[in-house]
């Protein structure tokens, strides 16, 4: 019982209290700054071990999938072969093995093995992922424009004029009214629910500190 | 030398206000007050949306933000996936948690065993059901948006903290016809959610799922001390327009350093 719920609930209130106490101390401060920059640099730390965990994870996932041949398996190959290549050729880099000057370039221009990688491989892959993103708000606003009853057609003539507001041709007519929408009734809105949520954040930080809150450590209210 | 940052006061006073009104409501609670809270519709369609991805036999999936265990969204999410969990331990739904960061992966397992533990049905649970992805956001993403074209689920939860890849998964779960329950406290991500889920927790309604989810007392009183201290801060932005627009006070204003 100790173990499992006090002492992480214990834990969780000193982790907590610090940096709000740290906040309201000038630079320099002994002990309170000191504890609150080790308390972030230790979150770093754990990021590391766990990432560990999550990389064994993916590895027990993938390989799960191969030995039966499960639907798709052929790409679980794939996953754990690029994993293999960024995984060895990057760690030999950072330890300068077999020559390798590090993970960036060579001495005479060429991309180390990790930096092929990185530059063809994995940039290509993510700027593709990213570029995607230009299809989806296009059908997304198609979506949300449809003129189905007095909110949305507000949203469409907003919308309209925003968007004529924000191009060359239409800027000098529309970008005053476009700077005003979005300066005010948009600001407006943003301003609500930014307060909102921070509140909402302070209150919940509150419930956690205080160990009233405690879903996240897998304990409910009767622990 | 002086410890205290004292440009911070005000931070301070606003600080002390705000715990002191909300640990009142939370012993108000305790103590058997009758707390009214307003209902939220995203929260109160969990149940229908695990229900359906039951009767048709699809799988549940749950993406709990892409940020780390030391962001408040992914505690509030955690609260909500653990309510889920609970739903599709008693319903003997799938559930699928594909996780970015290493820590809100830790933190989600221990999450959904001890769900499946409390609606007894340990049984259900298995160790696949939260399985770690990539560190990297677009791969991240680009493994999801799979899951939803390949797999289907009967029922999307994007409830965390999202960034750039928000409005790709909300549209891919929409296209794949999942019903979808988003929720973000990120502003600039929120339209994206709202044109294309179903439903969709607005900031401060994320951080109030988990109280409103476990009807727990205290919980509920700290939600309630939090309206009445925004209520407070409404009403000094209000108050602080009209002075400043009439110039009142501006004495004070130099007697207290505020430029």
């Amino acid at each position: 019982m100790f173990l499992k719920v006090r002492l992480p609930i214990m834990l969780t209130f000193f982790a907590g209290l610090i940096p709000i106490v740290a906040f309201f101390f000038v630079d320099g401060t002994p002990v309170v700054k000191k504890l609150s920059n080790s308390l972030e640099q230790d979150m770093v730390i754990v990021s590391g071990f766990a990432l560990l965990l999550g990389v064994v994870n993916v590895v027990q996932g993938n390989v799960r999938k191969i030995e039966p041949r499960e639907k798709g398996w052929f790409y679980a190959i794939v996953l754990l072969a690029g994993m293999a290549f960024m995984g060895l050729f990057g760690a030999a880099g950072a330890m300068r093995l077999f020559g390798l000057p590090g993970i960036g370039m060579m001495p005479d221009g060429r991309p180390t093995p990790f930096q092929w990688g990185s530059l063809y491989m994995f940039t290509p892959l993510q700027a593709t992922m990213f570029a995607l993103l230009a299809f989806y708000i296009a059908s997304a606003a198609f979506r949300a424009f449809r003129i189905r009853n007095l909110e949305a057609t507000i949203l469409l003539v907003a919308a309209v004029f925003v968007m004529l507001g924000r191009i060359p041709i239409g800027e000098p007519l529309f970008g005053p009214i476009t700077e005003w929408m979005m300066q005010v009734p948009n600001g407006a809105a943003q301003r609500g629910i930014i307060i909102g949520a921070a509140l909402g954040a302070a209150s919940l930080s509150l419930r956690v500190i205080l160990g009233i809150e405690r879903s996240y450590l897998g304990l409910d209210k009767n622990e | 030398m002086e410890y205290f940052d004292s440009s911070r006061l005000n931070a301070l006073l606003l600080f002390l206000f705000f715990c002191i009104v909300v640990l009142a409501f939370i012993q108000r609670a305790r103590s058997g007050g009758n707390l009214f809270i307003r209902r939220i519709a995203g929260l109160n369609a969990i149940e229908e949306a695990v229900g359906r991805a039951t009767e048709l036999g699809k799988k549940v999936l749950y993406v709990p933000g892409i940020m780390s265990i030391d962001e408040n969204q992914t505690i509030a999410s955690l609260a909500v996936l653990s309510h889920v969990a609970g739903l599709t331990a008693r319903y003997g739904a799938e559930l699928d948690v594909p996780n970015k960061d290493p820590l809100t992966f830790a933190s989600a397992r221990e999450t959904v065993r001890e769900a499946y533990l409390h609606a007894g049905r340990p049984d259900l649970y298995n160790e696949t059901m939260v399985h770690y992805v990539t560190y990297d956001q677009f791969a991240y993403t680009a493994a999801v948006s799979g899951t939803m074209v390949r797999e289907k689920p009967a029922a999307n939860f994007l409830i965390g903290s999202f960034y750039a890849e928000s409005l790709l998964l909300a549209e891919t779960g929409q296209a794949s016809g999942a019903i979808q329950i988003a929720g973000t406290a990120e502003v600039a991500q929120l339209p994206f959610f709202v044109c294309a889920c179903d439903y969709t927790l607005i900031g401060e309604e994320l951080y109030a799922a988990g109280a409103y989810l476990s009807r727990e007392p205290a919980m509920l009183g700290s939600i309630k001390g939090q309206d009445w201290t925004k209520a407070a801060v409404a009403a000094l932005i209000v108050l602080g327009a009209i002075f400043e627009s009439l110039h009142v006070f501006h004495g004070l204003k130099s007697w207290i350093g505020i430029n």
